[in-house]
């Protein structure tokens, strides 16, 4: 009897002790939510680790769950800041409670990966190519077409397995703008957007999921953010540009798709990089661009929002680089700042 | 007399806290038809019956249709029972029959165990391990020699209906076995005896008692089994590749109704979370069909066999 | 003639007493293998800092799981504060006073409620707590599990009272001990060991669901202790790594995955443990 009502009385002290301290803790740092893209999540995701550890004050945790969610939770206001590479539509931000800004962070670079043992890094494609394999055109390796690109290596008679995104995603935005724009089969039977009708192939969550799939399976063939294909020491492909040269996925390709954006960037940043023009151009670059209300709810965490902003756009573009995203050209990157100090509480700058 | 009342008033203070408490239970049941029935509704509205018979799932267009979802929890669900029942069967038959006594104990141990591991690990251990096998071992050279049989038909990715299909066989058998041995146990001992006396062999004697009596028990069984099946979620998806579309092959990927609610609902909004939903109220109706209808017969089989029927 | 017969039989029944033993071998085949993989696998990357760190951005090695392990210590406190009073008194009710139209429709209730693919509850715990409440939160994951928790409690609660012999009861009415203190202190008591293994069973239960937690809960890859704000789980992160494309997540999925299994299992033992002491 005693044994037992003294077991009871413990755990009920137990449950009350855990539940003050996991309740009451007042010196808890703040906690900022953000949900988006994938496209420049190995960024973002060292970007709020290494701004933790130098402003333990805040927290920014982020869930990478493509541009398509992003949008729909920063509308719906289930978070802080959302995050997308495809920029919102004039529809998609009509459904805001209030006006949204988009705040482009960093240059990436959507490119082609694939799985194929004998055949090296740099398989040379061009955008009729791609095109074919994303229709279902052309289904092996060793198409002739393929071949006469490539005639230095010889290609596996096997299976291409295409591999594309099953969720909203801004990389398949700018990976089928790209599509649309060099191929107009392409446009007439998928188009642009963030989620399309594939004609073929296998679907995988996020850059990672695109990632995994190719990783395991031989044969397939997907696009994927630089970074990722980085990461996972992936093939990349060689794409002929606009201008007629096969380039190589490298920041210095990326930078170049960039080097035009500067003057023609509209005031709210939406922009599209695809097919730029350039010799050493990457021709499916893209911007990744984070986004917050303009009016912000809460003047302590709209304050947390600006300042991870201002140190993003100067401090934060200082580690680009080495995860092979394009920092924003300094007059871009000035722009950016100067729209950081519309963001508000109640008509108040919170820069 | 104010003493006694007051114990009375205590007592019915009691009872009507604890029944309080209960009620809270039925309420709680009530909210989440409520709430499911509530949220699917547009979807319901927009779409109809022919929810069930579409097969576009296109959230840029706004079109939802549940039989690629439908078509895949039954087929994964349908191949789990076909491994999982004889096996179950077979290894409760062996454990109640022909085990000696010192092994009957850890090998129920073992199938209880099986029964606690949580669906992300099988899921893990699905992905890395169970995949990869079944696809060098039996799927790539199955497709070479059979392919020309649409059951079989590559390419063979791997990830696959027949991946999901085993990995669940492994999750429920522990529940068909136990439910068995149940079963089992309900045969009248002097039947057994009776047919061994005959001069009959072990075999024959379990084919005839099990024929005779067992069946309807291990179709309860088998239908409890294939309500844990249904509902299935994190192993599911991480082994059937995620793919909204039906094939005749079972070397290709499928989708199921609980592994889309998982991989989209956080990210959904307005007509696919309705869909989403609809999609999880259709799963709930159908596992509750199915369970309510395997306990059902359970009970009566196992009250008769009190009985001594 | 007979002696042929007779082989035949004897044949076959040999044959089946072997079916039915390889029957049973690949029943318990996969439990070796995969408990064999985790500790093989799970090993690589076992080492103190997993328990303790924080996760490390993608490409880093290194990091841990420790928010995860907070995360789910707390969700599972949190589902159970309310869930056992909840659970055992409606359990307390079923088998004191439940006879009727309303006692039937409780258990009908909890029937089917068991019988809710888990991941449903997570939609129901969305609808009812994320939307209104703008976003996901330990609350939310609590809820969802709580749905699975106090049936399953409700249940054993029900069957361990039915056990206690009406003698004890009636001994007890008949010494002049009120009603609900004869049910409270002895009969409760009685099938306290029984009850406490019902609970711990579903607790390792709860502790390894996954799909209830992933749009209620989110997951989080800071360390949390807000109940209003996402939060890790571990099964959580073994289910976000294992499906990533990088290989060092994937050892620490393995990782993650025996920790989780120890904790199931040890909760799995002691339960078993308390009612062999019972006896």
């Amino acid at each position: 009897m005693k044994r037992i009502s003294g077991t009871s009385r413990a755990l009920i002290a137990a449950v009350a002790l855990s539940l003050a301290v996991v309740s009451g803790a007042s010196a808890e740092p703040l906690m900022m939510n953000g949900a988006g893209a994938t496209f420049p999540y190995p960024l973002y995701s060292k970007w709020f680790y290494e701004y933790s550890n130098a402003n333990p004050g805040v927290r920014f945790n982020y869930q990478s769950i493509g541009s398509g969610g992003g949008i729909k939770q920063i509308t719906a206001g289930t978070v802080d800041f959302g995050a997308t590479d495809a920029p919102m539509t004039d529809e998609e931000m009509k459904k805001t409670s209030g006006p949204i800004l988009h705040i482009p962070m960093a240059l990436g670079a959507v490119v082609i990966v694939y799985n194929l043992d004998k055949i090296g890094t740099g398989l040379k494609l061009t955008p009729d190519l791609l095109a074919g394999i994303y229709l279902g055109k052309i289904t092996r390796w060793n198409d002739p077409k393929i071949a006469e690109q490539n005639k230095a290596v010889t290609l596996p008679n096997a299976d291409i397995v295409v591999a594309h995104r099953s969720d909203g995603s801004g990389t398949t935005d700018i990976f089928t703008n790209y599509l649309s724009a060099v191929n107009t089969e392409w446009r007439a039977k998928a188009g642009h957007g963030k989620s399309v009708n594939w004609p073929v192939g296998l679907g995988g969550k996020g850059n990672e999921g695109v990632a995994g799939v190719v990783k395991q399976t031989p044969g397939a063939l997907g696009y994927v953010e630089l970074a990722y294909a980085k990461q996972i020491k992936m093939k990349v492909a060689a794409l002929r540009n606009r201008d007629g040269n096969f380039v190589s996925p490298t920041l210095e390709a990326t930078s170049a798709a960039a080097a035009g954006v500067a003057k023609s960037m509209p005031d709210d940043f939406r922009v599209a990089l695809v097919n730029a023009p350039g010799k050493d151009a990457w021709p499916i670059a893209g911007l990744t661009w984070i986004l917050v209300y303009k009016d912000q709810k809460d003047p302590a965490r709209g304050k947390a929002m600006v300042q991870f902003l201002k140190w993003a756009i100067k401090d934060g573009q200082k580690m680009e680089a080495a995860l092979d995203y394009a920092a924003l050209p300094k007059a871009v990157a000035e722009k950016v700042d100067k729209t950081l100090r519309r963001i508000s509480f109640k008509g108040k700058s919170l820069y | 007399m104010a003493a006694r009342s007051g114990k009375i008033s205590k007592d019915f203070a009691f009872e009507k806290a604890s029944a309080f408490f209960a009620s809270v239970v039925l309420f709680l049941t009530v909210l989440l038809f409520a709430v499911l029935l509530r949220e699917s509704l547009p979807a319901l509205r927009k779409f109809g019956a022919s929810f069930i018979v579409s097969g576009t799932w296109d959230p840029v267009r706004e079109q939802f249709g549940a039989l690629p979802f439908i078509y895949g929890t039954l087929v994964s669900s349908i191949l789990a029972l076909l491994i999982a029942v004889p096996l179950s069967v077979g290894a409760a038959i062996f454990i109640d029959e022909f085990a000696p006594p010192w092994l009957k104990s850890p090998v129920s141990l073992l199938a209880e165990l099986l029964a606690a591991i949580p669906s992300v690990i099988y899921g893990l251990w699905g992905i890395f391990v169970l995949v990869p096998i079944l696809r060098d071992a039996f799927m790539k050279p199955a497709t070479k020699y059979l392919g020309w049989i649409p059951l079989f038909k590559g390419p063979v990715y791997g990830p696959s209906m027949l991946a999901a299909g085993v990995l669940l066989a492994i999750m429920i058998i522990p529940f068909i076995l136990s439910v068995t041995r149940e079963v089992l146990a309900t045969v009248p001992q002097r039947q057994k005896e009776a047919v061994l006396s005959l001069g009959g062999t072990r075999w024959e004697m379990l084919r005839i008692v099990i024929g005779q009596h067992c069946v309807p028990g291990i179709f309860g069984a088998t239908v409890l089994g294939l309500g844990r099946a249904l509902g299935e979620t994190m192993a599911v998806t991480m082994v059937i590749g995620n793919r909204p579309e039906i094939f005749a092959s079972v070397f290709q990927q499928g989708y199921s109704m609980a592994a889309v609610i998982a991989n989209e609902f956080a990210e959904a909004g307005g007509l696919q979370l309705s869909s989403l939903i609809l999609i999880g109220l259709l799963l709930m109706l159908v596992t509750l069909i199915v369970n309510l209808g395997a306990k059902g017969m359970l009970s009566r089989i196992v009250a008769r066999a009190a009985r001594g029927i | 003639m007979t002696g042929t017969i007779t082989f035949r039989r004897k044949a076959a029944d040999r044959v089946m007493k072997w079916t039915f033993t390889l029957c049973a071998l690949l029943v318990v085949l996969p439990l070796f293998l995969i408990f064999f993989d985790l500790l093989i696998k799970g090993a690589k990357e076992l080492r103190w800092s997993l328990l303790v760190d924080l996760p490390h951005p993608v490409g880093e090695p290194g990091g841990g799981i420790a928010n995860g392990i907070l995360g789910t210590f707390v969700i599972t406190l949190l589902t159970m504060t309310w869930s056992v009073p909840v659970a055992v008194m409606s359990g307390i009710y079923l088998a004191e006073y439940g006879r009727g139209k309303f006692a039937s429709a409780v258990r009908f209730a909890v029937d089917t409620l068991t019988g809710v693919p888990s991941i449903i509850m997570g939609i129901f715990a969305y609808v009812l707590l994320v939307l209104p409440m703008k976003r996901f939160s330990a609350w939310a994951g609590a809820a969802a599990l709580s749905m699975i928790f106090i049936p399953v409690v409700v249940r054993t609660t029900e069957d361990m009272l039915r056990t206690v012999p009406t003698t004890v009861r009636e001994a007890a009415l008949a010494l002049g001990i009120a009603r609900w203190k004869a049910t409270l202190r002895i009969t409760v008591r009685t099938a306290w060991p029984g009850i406490l293994t019902g609970i711990l069973l579903a607790m390792s239960r709860i502790i390894g669901e996954t799909a209830p937690l992933l749009f209620t809960a989110l997951g989080n890859q800071f360390w949390q202790t807000k109940l209003d704000q996402p939060m890790a789980a571990m099964p959580l992160q073994v289910f976000t790594y294992a499906i990533s494309p990088y290989e060092d997540w994937h050892d620490k999925a393995w990782a993650g995955a025996l920790v989780l299994i120890t904790m199931v299992l040890l909760i799995n033992i002691a339960a078993r443990v308390l009612t062999r002491e019972k006896r």
